[in-house]
């Protein structure tokens, strides 16, 4: 069989586009290198819907940022992702911050960035109270916002699957063959997948694809971004808070999370490794010093985890969205770094238009379904739905993540939906995500896959590959 | 489901069942709500021996220790509920429970008791740097893996913290054919008992590392190293240039443990910031009347027969409350300074007289220092003890029949 | 014969040098009490320790059962005993205090039970 279209990475880019492919009849496949989805940028970034006055006017990003913060309210929607307007705020305190402001605010409007204010200190704490009495002017967007990248990139991909889209993990594609007429024959996970059309959206390995059909037009260097989480109780911080900017990136910004914890974030270090995710010692340094400039109460006692992600630059300092010099029915989506998250729903969009462009036969399904539920949370339902949902299914009565009040039922559902890791269930229920980092449940979380995937413990990973949790049953571990 | 009882007890290990049991002595109905699917808490992970004694005169291990008061609860008519997690608490004293079997459950408590216990701090807490590959446990989840379901977490081991279960888990993990390959201390000392770091590590052979922390966990799927690194004895920062890289395959972490406190805030119980757990006075009662507490969630023992006392005594004082309920107003503070860390009780109530014991813990390692125990211009106490550290937790009686004024508590060194 | 140890009779952990002569005389130094004397005295001759450990289980609840030796054994038994012990497969249910070796490493001494573990 041969695909009408084969999707390379399921990223945050690549499922939106799968979601939106998934609205015409097509025969599609979603190719994840990794065991999951949003396994690389899009489980590790700063999670802010930008509103779009940072980028440089007439780039594909400041039009793909303001079309895709404004496509953000529907996708959420539909897709039951949670999504904050809660304003953001770029602070300056000094004159030369001011300029930069100014510049900002007039790259704003240019880019049609709706309802952005310049504003004094005083009306900055006045909108953020934990702001620093140092500031002396801000930027105030209330367009801009905050989102969950990966359930976002999760929600995407099931309603894709939902609609008929195949979803392939494991499948990293490491041959592409541009076929005579045109498509394309991908080796991924030894397996040969024929496509008339491919969409690149391997993020930080876009390049790479691009390559194996001969087009070197562009290269992605990472971009390594160091992050401390903190327990809700950190702050009072409502709002996104960015510093002025820097060569280096948007600065070290203090933002909540739409689960309520807030971070401090991210540090901006080039390096050439694609993997390393490490935090360094230097980089915990730099956000503890930077961070509490914006909010002079942070609390660094509450941090309850670190982590980092990669930015996928490209070197053509846009986004590189367009059909492949070489082979134009592949189409890239690639070096598809911030504000990514933000535009990914327009990239969908865009990317759905140029393969159009390339002769791809479109026609919209009548059953298109656009919703997607989220797991029900039990935490989040009132006493009598709890009661109900107990009444349906005695698991919503076992909390097995005590720190997040998450039961057995929503990992059994995070599980029936594809989680197949303690990571995978984390990323879909918040199971270990809170302050005890699963020190309690993930034993039971591992227990549960065991028993749903039907798998020893023993395969039971962290996230995947060889991630293992467990070395093998007790007296039968040969003795170092 | 609606329920009522004279005392709920919230957690059903070590100090939820010792109260418990004092309160059903005492003629009041008893609930025990427990999260896990048995009773014993912790205990029941801490197969090693050592506990009890104190309380039983003879040296149990941690599961014998729970199973010696499992039974005798399931002589009386105090009622447990397990797999049973409790979502709040209010201040009037309603229960809101949740579990698989019984669904949401709303008990009308003439008393509680909070006996949450505690949990272990993390690799986030301390913002570990490095890479966050699987292979990096606390100690105690490690040991559930290993004791309760009977898996190998991993074969060679590097050990952060020198608190008693990391010692434990250093000799269970050498025992069951692993190679430990370190244990690292930050601090100058070690919190945990000198009979495990004999009998845990140099039994063993397990180098202890004091003045060590971990300055970079390596592995991108497994852990494959840790470097440790030396830190400055002051500033507790790495010194650079004695990093060294030790090859394993698993980090455990035992770096101190925090009351579970998450209910009690949320219910407006009035909290110590240095125990992590609630302000109480010497009836164990929190600042909101009929709510007491016990055990570890009150503050971090390190003998289960400590808790154990303790957790009677919150009993038998949440049965007297179930029948009389007559909330004592706060008399006087019981202040921790000059050395000592903290106290408790951090309160004496108006109807606190007789002898009253005082738990302690000091902040560094004392020796031939006395400890002082004032009220005013008196002095309730003045001993001195060969030997104070911040790993063991001191008790010393003091009568408080008519005191006028607060009580200090600190350390009175020579010269 | 010379070692050095740390005493674990009290907080206080005194230093202890204990020196046993070739004639079999103990002589304990560096201790603060008697029970330092004691302890160090009877490490040197027979160490002795009490073995905890877990034996595997069928049909149980739990795919393990906690256990331990009765008594102490001499430390330089440890090795054999942890080895019988892993050598084990019992069938649940397990009652605390039921033996699960008797006699372990030619000790005397048993291996009993230490939780209840039903049979599943």
């Amino acid at each position: 069989m041969r695909y009408d279209v084969a999707i390379v990475g399921g990223g945050v880019v690549g499922c939106a586009v799968a979601r939106e492919l998934s609205r015409y009849e097509l025969r599609a496949v979603l190719l994840e290198a990794t065991e999951d989805v949003a396994m690389g940028s899009s489980k590790a970034n700063s999670a802010i819907v930008h509103a779009g006055y940072d980028c440089k006017p007439g780039s594909l990003m400041a039009r793909l940022n303001v079309r895709g913060n404004a496509l953000f309210t529907r996708w959420c929607e539909e897709l039951e992702v949670p999504l904050s307007r809660c304003g953001s705020l770029v602070i300056g305190f000094d004159e030369a911050d001011r300029a930069q402001i100014e510049e900002l605010y007039a790259q704003g409007v240019k880019n049609g960035v709706p309802d952005m204010q310049i504003v004094d200190g005083n009306r900055a704490r006045e909108l953020e109270p934990s702001l620093s009495d140092q500031v002396t002017c801000a930027l105030y967007a209330p367009t801009g916002g905050i989102t969950c990248p990966y359930e976002l990139t999760i929600a995407c991909s099931e309603n894709a699957r939902r609609n008929g889209v195949e979803l392939r993990t494991n499948a990293p594609v490491t041959a592409v063959e541009a076929l005579a007429d045109g498509g394309f024959a991908l080796t991924c996970g030894g397996e040969r997948v024929e496509a008339n059309y491919v969409v690149n959206a391997a993020g930080l390995f876009s390049d790479d694809i691009a390559r194996m059909v001969g087009d070197d037009s562009f290269n992605v260097a990472p971009r390594r971004g160091e992050y401390l989480l903190m327990d809700r109780n950190a702050c009072h911080t409502h709002k996104v808070i960015f510093q002025t900017p820097s060569k280096m990136g948007k600065g070290v910004l203090v933002s909540p999370t739409v689960d309520g914890n807030i971070f401090a974030g991210p540090t901006a270090i080039d390096q050439t490794d694609r993997y390393d995710t490490e935090v360094t010692q230097a980089g915990i340094d730099t956000l503890r010093k930077l961070a509490v400039r914006s909010v002079p109460t942070l609390n660094f006692r509450a941090v309850i985890t670190s982590f980092a992600g990669l930015r996928a630059v490209p070197s053509t300092g846009d986004f590189v969205i367009r059909p492949c010099e070489t082979a134009p029915h592949m189409v890239h989506a690639g070096g598809i770094c911030s504000p990514g998250l933000s535009s990914a729903p327009a990239i969908a969009e865009e990317i759905v238009g140029l393969l159009r462009g390339q002769g791809m036969d479109l026609r919209e399904k009548a059953d298109f379904e656009p919703h997607r539920s989220h797991i029900p949370a039990f935490r989040k339902m009132t006493r009598e739905q709890q009661a109900e949902a107990i009444a349906q299914n005695p698991l919503y009565g076992r909390v097995i993540c005590r720190c997040e009040t998450i039961t057995e039922a929503e990992i059994v559902e995070a599980i029936r939906r594809g989680a197949r890791s303690v990571d995978g269930v984390k990323r879909r229920t918040r199971a270990g995500m809170g302050r005890c980092q699963g020190g309690f449940c993930s034993p039971r979380v591992m227990d549960i896959l065991s028993r749903e995937l039907q798998l020893p413990m023993e395969e039971i990973t962290k996230f995947g590959g060889h991630s293992n949790l467990v070395v093998g049953k007790l007296k039968e571990v040969k003795r170092v | 489901m609606n329920r009522k009882a004279d005392v709920v007890v919230i957690g059903g290990g070590p100090a939820g069942l010792a109260a418990a049991l004092q309160a059903d002595a005492a003629g009041a109905s008893v609930l025990v709500l427990e999260r896990d699917k048995e009773p014993g808490g912790i205990l029941q992970q801490c197969i090693h021996n050592g506990f009890g004694l104190h309380y039983f005169g003879e040296e149990l291990t941690g599961p014998e220790y729970a199973g010696r008061f499992i039974d005798r609860v399931k002589q009386t008519g105090i009622e447990i509920l397990t797999d049973t997690m409790v979502l709040e608490f209010t201040a009037d004293r309603r229960v809101l429970a949740v579990s698989a079997e019984h669904g949401l459950l709303e008990i009308e408590a003439g008393a509680i008791v909070l006996a949450m216990g505690c949990r272990e701090r993390t690799r986030g807490a301390l913002s570990i740097p490095g890479t966050r590959p699987a292979g990096v446990f606390t100690a105690g989840c490690a040991q559930r893996l290993t004791n309760m379901e009977g898996y190998m977490p991993g074969r060679q081991v590097v050990i952060l913290g020198s608190g008693d279960i990391g010692l434990i888990m250093a000799r269970r993990m050498t025992w069951e054919g692993a190679k430990v390959m370190a244990v690292c201390e930050l601090m100058p000392y070690s919190s945990g008992l000198n009979r495990n770091i004999v009998q845990c590590l140099v039994d063993n052979d397990i180098p202890l590392k004091f003045n060590h922390t971990v300055v970079r966990i390596h592995g991108r799927e497994r852990v494959e190293a840790v470097t440790i690194s030396e830190v400055d004895v002051k500033t507790k920062r790495p010194i650079p240039g004695t990093e060294e890289t030790i090859p394993c395959d698993t980090l455990l972490l035992s770096v101190g443990l925090l009351p579970e406190n998450e209910l009690s805030i949320a219910a407006g119980v009035e909290m110590d910031s240095v125990t992590s757990g609630a302000v109480v006075d010497e009836e164990r009662q929190t600042s909101i009347p009929g709510v007491f507490a016990c055990g570890n969630v009150l503050h971090v023992h390190d003998l289960v027969d400590n808790v154990s006392h303790e957790a009677e005594l919150a009993g038998r004082s949440a049965a007297a409350f179930a029948k009389h309920p007559a909330p004592a107003a706060r008399a006087h503070r019981v202040i921790a300074e000059g050395g000592v860390r903290y106290a408790v009780p951090q309160m004496l109530s108006d109807k606190a007289e007789g002898k009253i014991d005082l738990y302690f813990r000091v902040g560094d390692v004392y020796r031939g220092a006395a400890l002082l125990v004032k009220s005013g211009e008196r002095t309730l106490l003045r001993r001195k003890k060969p030997i104070m550290t911040p790993g063991e937790m001191e008790k010393v009686t003091v009568d408080v029949t008519g005191l006028t004024d607060d009580v200090h508590l600190s350390i009175e060194t020579e010269g | 014969m010379t070692k050095e140890m740390i005493c674990i009779s009290c907080p206080m952990g005194c230093m202890l040098t204990v020196v046993q002569e070739a004639d079999g005389e103990v002589r304990v130094t560096g201790n603060t009490c008697k029970r330092g004397e004691t302890y160090g005295r009877q490490e040197m001759t027979c160490p002795m320790r009490v073995v905890t450990s877990l034996v595997r289980l069928e049909g149980g609840v739990r795919p393990v059962c906690s256990c331990k030796t009765r008594q102490p054994i001499p430390k330089a038994k440890i090795p054999q005993a942890l080895e019988e012990i892993a050598a084990q497969l019992k069938r649940a249910p397990l009652r605390r205090g039921d033996v699960v070796i008797a006699d372990v490493a030619g000790t005397g001494v048993d291996v009993i039970a230490t939780s209840d573990i039903a049979a599943r």
